[in-house]
């Protein structure tokens, strides 16, 4: 069986600054992928390049094996429509959300479904209230995003972007905008779909949930991959003194 | 001084009247919405990072946001025959007056309404497979328009006074059949008053229905 992100020699740079420089990444059906690394190194980008929020200056990616762009002497070079249709196989959940204040929990969930993939109302609406239920928000559909609380708002952008029906999942620190006490309920609905076998690749700064739900885990540093394998691997027995040090920044304040 | 009060004057021309009112909102309603319209093309533009788009806009809001629309109306009418030989009427001279100018003034407010909304929300659309256009057409816009909308009501009150310098090329609207009105009866001050008592009657009541709508399109905070 195929990847499903194939990721090779990644560089990708924001005017001179170089960010990532040359990233290889497989990515295995239904496993759950964490990206560490402390800010700036690279993770977040990364992770924008996968969906093409951002486009790669160099090197390949490929979607269930699907290479994205064409090459033309020597560079790719990608069409929006082609990149739009990536994105519907490539879901992506936000920092902040990110949802469309002017239309309910429900609408959130369908529009992507009616005007992108062309589904019949009847249809958007069944899916939607599916994916709703699968966050546990079936209840809040009618309901406007302002009225939710963040870990709420986090799981309706979670079922807006499940119900696409995507082949993988993206979250970009999901929880690092969320009140301590509400980071639990979306780290469980994460867990869940991890479980169920939905491909996902996380950045995030909770090393427990690396710990407990990755099926791998890799270590940014400088744009470049220094460290992945197994969470008991890199977590538990680093081998780079830089991956202890990012680990014991983390634990210092540990309850004894 | 004194004067003697004649409002039956005026009144005894009531047929008068209607016809200038009739002409007033006939100018009103094409040139606002012929302006939103053109405003919210010439915002798109002017917001696009394209510079052959976005300059042209530019120069054009920039004409006519800086000149008066009484003297557009009064070129248009007058010059327009001399510099490509074509006649204009009255009512098109002032339709495109009022027009250019209102496209010229709420481009600068759909620019504004769009530039406001946070990036945050292309993202979010971009994310889910939207192309550009249909981002800006089912997210962005929306959500402007809420924002845009006191702006754009309070232009639409302008406009619908504007109408009146239509009578410097004698097009028939409430101000120029006031105008005949006075000059065949000797009533300017009690002609001119119920022209705006008119307007006032005219345009409280839309002025209401504005709020109306804010408060309805307000409904998701």
């Amino acid at each position: 069986m195929q990847p499903a992100v194939k990721i090779h020699n990644l560089h990708k740079s924001f005017k001179e600054l170089h960010v990532l420089r040359g990233i290889d990444l497989d990515v295995q059906q239904g496993e759950a992928v964490v990206l560490l690394g402390s800010s700036g190194s690279g993770k977040s980008t990364l992770l924008r390049c996968i969906n093409f929020m951002e486009e790669p200056n160099e090197g390949q990616v490929r979607i269930n094996g699907d290479l994205i762009g064409t090459e033309r002497s020597g560079r790719m070079v990608y069409r929006e429509s082609e990149l739009c249709k990536l994105r519907t196989r490539v879901g992506m959940v936000f920092q902040h959300f990110n949802l469309f204040p002017h239309k309910t929990v429900l609408e959130n969930v369908m529009e992507g479904q009616l005007v992108v993939l062309g589904r019949s109302k009847a249809e958007a609406s069944e899916k939607a209230m599916l994916q709703l239920a699968r966050v546990g928000l079936a209840e809040k559909a009618p309901e406007y995003p302002a009225r939710l609380s963040g870990g709420q708002k986090q799981r309706v952008a979670i079922a807006r972007a499940l119900a696409m029906d995507p082949e993988v999942m993206l979250f970009d620190e999901v929880t690092s905008a969320l009140d301590p006490e509400l980071v639990g309920e979306v780290l469980k609905t994460m867990r869940q779909l991890a479980e169920e076998g939905m491909t996902m690749v996380c950045v995030t700064h909770e090393i427990g949930f690396a710990y407990h739900v990755a099926n791998k885990v890799c270590f940014l540093n400088e744009g470049k991959i220094l460290e992945q394998g197994p969470p008991q691997q890199v977590l538990k027995n680093p081998k780079t003194d830089r991956v202890r040090e990012f680990l014991e920044g983390h634990s210092l304040f540990k309850l004894p | 001084m004194q004067h003697n009060w004649n409002f039956s004057s005026v009144f005894a021309y009531w047929d008068v009247l209607l016809i200038g009112l009739s002409g007033t909102v006939k100018l009103f309603a094409i040139t606002c919405i012929a302006g939103l319209i053109g405003g919210l093309v010439i915002g798109i533009l002017r917001y696009s990072k394209n510079r052959w788009m976005s300059y042209p806009a530019r120069l054009y809001v920039e004409v006519f946001r800086n000149t008066p629309v009484l003297v557009q109306i009064i070129w248009f009418f007058f010059a327009m025959p001399v510099v490509i030989g074509v006649e204009i009427s009255a009512f098109m001279a002032a339709f495109l007056g009022i027009t250019l100018n209102t496209a010229a003034f709420s481009a600068e407010v759909f620019r504004g309404g769009i530039q406001s909304i946070e990036r945050e929300q292309w993202e979010a659309g971009k994310a889910i497979g939207m192309n550009y256009g249909t981002t800006m057409r089912r997210i962005i816009l929306p959500q402007a328009l809420k924002r845009m909308l006191p702006p754009l009501t309070s232009r639409g009150i302008e406009v619908f006074k504007m109408s009146t310098l239509a009578s410097v090329v004698a097009y028939p609207e409430t101000l120029q059949q006031a105008k005949l009105i006075a000059s065949y009866e000797y009533n300017p001050i009690e002609a001119y008053t119920i022209v705006a008592l008119m307007f006032f009657l005219v345009l409280l009541p839309m002025v209401q229905l504005t709020y109306l709508l804010e408060r309805r399109f307000g409904k998701a905070d």
